[in-house]
């Protein structure tokens, strides 16, 4: 019999329906495939006993009749989303034995249809990073390698750890979030598949905020019919998060059909970057090719204002956070320095941030205080908002002229090795969000499929951009080219 | 727009974050190959563009000034370094 941690949601959900396995035998194939995976460090705080618990409550749930699909399921929770009694730092040592008082919506939507939680996934810190790199608990491993090469390769980021997690079968789908990327390359760097849903889809409320116009949770799952049972399940209005959407929540697996005959494929012709390698193209060309054979027209279309995505996204994106971030201050949770004899509440702050704020986080924050500073605020920070507006504006258009989604490359490389990148300036290591990061200024959905290979036998990703509150058709046009894609290597074990 | 250590030690003083002395001509390098990533955004024309504000134009939802979760001071204390007596404590902010 297949190994249970190997299952997808929906074979582990058909199963539990059929009562062929109890949750508790699924949680127990997780808990140990997690213990066997500590080389990966994906899981940084676990909870077998809260998983335990909640696996025994939904058996007996499903023993009763009528259970919501995720009951039973065991999943990894991105440390970004807080979680009621139990640590949840956003990989930082500022939230150092931080434990909430409260449940994040989404996770709280999950657990109320009988999700059961694992444990909390490795992420880069506050959510600012494109490997993992950043994190307070060390970096997340991918558990794919080169062929024939031991060299340790990152998961992508920031939500490392649930990439890994998912790839490795140690949780059968994992909470993301996403403000510029981080599910749609991490996703494309381990072969997973990772929606983040339009902007307003998913309540922010209790997931440690980094650039509150941007960041939306999503699911990592192993399928696209995972993460259209999962993005289900996180969806809700919710009147703790203002920007949530009152709209009410299609039926994101029913729009499953595989047919997209008839459907407008727009391939934007600034996303033909200098210096993209030609396995990304070619990739991108099969990838044309795939949704052509499946019945959709594929047609050339122009988004002009791409190349200032990114100079935009480290505008808005560092302002916001430096407000956000501002929160952490030695007083009301997490870590203070200590201070020395006749130090005030000024030295507290200076010194309670610099020890417990990664360099990375420092940066952005002080990038953002200079954008938002006296004099600067409308030559950077006003200007950059127009931006993305003109951004926006490129997507509408080639919506209203008829196309209903998108298909670029996920990322501008396969998964690179830790530490590569260490010597590059921030900015080169900016660059891996160029395809991704235009989707979160417009507030669009945007769905990551794993669609081959490259000459090392590292996963390449695509993605596809939807119109705004249709991510059932999105999924539906993901879920065409993932089974013409066909892809279906596992990483080979070594941890 | 070139930034030099003095702006650095302005901008860390103003975001509340140490920075030694001798960490402040990187960390002003640093601000320089960002802010001239950044630049990029002066090439375009912006005249007459308003700041985009939602995917949807929609109006923010409103909710009566109300309590909705009040009287749990345990719980809002639970976490902070240091609590006395129902309160927050902090070093002496007044001389």
């Amino acid at each position: 019999m297949t190994e249970l941690n190997t299952l997808t949601i929906a074979e582990a959900r058909d199963a539990l329906k059929k009562g062929e396995v109890t949750s508790a035998a699924l949680t127990e194939a997780c808990l140990g495939a997690i213990e066997g995976a500590g080389a990966l460090n994906a899981f940084v705080h676990k909870t077998p006993e809260i998983a335990m618990q909640q696996a025994e409550a939904a058996d007996a749930r499903l023993k009763g009749g009528e259970a919501p699909a995720l009951c039973g399921i065991p999943l990894g929770i991105k440390d970004l989303f807080c979680t009621k009694g139990v640590a949840s730092q956003a990989a930082s040592n500022i939230l150092g034995g931080f434990k909430p008082e409260y449940e994040s919506t989404v996770t709280g939507n999950l657990f109320a249809d009988g999700a059961v939680m694992l444990g909390k996934l490795n992420m880069d810190e506050f959510a600012m990073g494109s490997s993992n790199e950043t994190s307070a608990y060390g970096n997340a491993v991918n558990p794919w390698r080169r062929e024939g090469d031991e060299t340790p390769l990152t998961p992508g980021g920031s939500s490392g750890g649930s990439a890994s997690a998912v790839a490795a079968d140690l949780c059968l789908g994992a909470t993301g979030t996403d403000t510029g990327g981080s599910i749609r390359q991490p996703c494309a760097f381990t072969g997973t598949v990772g929606i983040k849903p339009t902007y307003g889809r998913c309540s922010r409320w209790g997931i440690v905020a980094f650039a509150s116009s941007l960041d939306q949770a999503g699911p990592m799952t192993k399928t696209v019919r995972d993460s259209a049972i999962m993005l289900q399940a996180m969806c809700s209005h919710d009147p703790k998060d203002s920007t949530s959407v009152d709209f009410p929540v299609p039926d994101f697996e029913a729009a499953l059909t595989g047919d997209i005959r008839g459907k407008t494929i727009g391939i934007p012709k600034e996303y033909h970057m200098e210096g993209i390698p030609a396995e990304i193209e070619q990739l991108w060309t099969r990838g044309k090719e795939m949704l052509a054979d499946a019945g959709a027209k594929v047609v050339d279309i122009s988004l002009p204002h791409t190349k200032y995505a990114l100079p935009a996204y480290y505008v808005i994106a560092p302002a916001e956070a430096s407000s956000n971030l501002a929160r952490y201050d030695g007083v009301r949770y997490g870590h203070r320095a200590t201070l020395a004899a006749g130090d005030g509440i000024t030295e507290m702050y200076e010194k309670t941030r610099a020890e417990g704020f990664g360099s990375e986080v420092q940066r952005r924050i002080m990038v953002g205080t200079y954008v938002l500073s006296a004099g600067f605020y409308d030559a950077y920070y006003n200007r950059a908002r127009k931006v993305r507006a003109l951004i926006k504006r490129d997507f509408d258009e080639a919506f209203a002229s008829g196309v209903d989604a998108i298909l670029t490359p996920a990322t501008p490389s396969a998964a690179f090795g830790l530490g590569e990148m260490k010597s590059a300036d921030p900015v080169q290591m900016y660059l891996n969000d160029v395809f991704t990061v235009t989707v979160n200024l417009a507030g669009l959905p945007g769905v990551s499929v794993p669609a081959g290979v490259d000459k090392q036998g590292l996963p390449l990703g695509l993605q596809l951009i939807g119109r705004p509150w249709e991510e059932g058709d999105l999924l539906n046009t993901a879920y065409a080219l993932e089974q013409a894609a066909g892809f279906v290597s596992k990483p080979a074990k070594w941890w | 727009m070139s930034i030099d250590t003095e702006t650095a030690a302005k901008v860390a003083k103003l975001a509340r974050i140490k920075v030694e002395d001798d960490a402040l001509p990187a960390l002003a390098e640093e601000f320089n190959t960002i802010l001239g990533f950044i630049e990029q955004l002066n090439e375009v024309d912006v005249e007459g563009v308003e700041p985009m504000t939602s995917v949807t134009p929609m109006r923010l939802k409103r909710r009566e000034d109300v309590v909705t979760e009040g009287d749990q001071q345990d719980k809002i204390l639970a976490n902070a370094p240091d609590a006395r007596e129902g309160f927050f404590a902090v070093p002496k902010v007044v001389e």
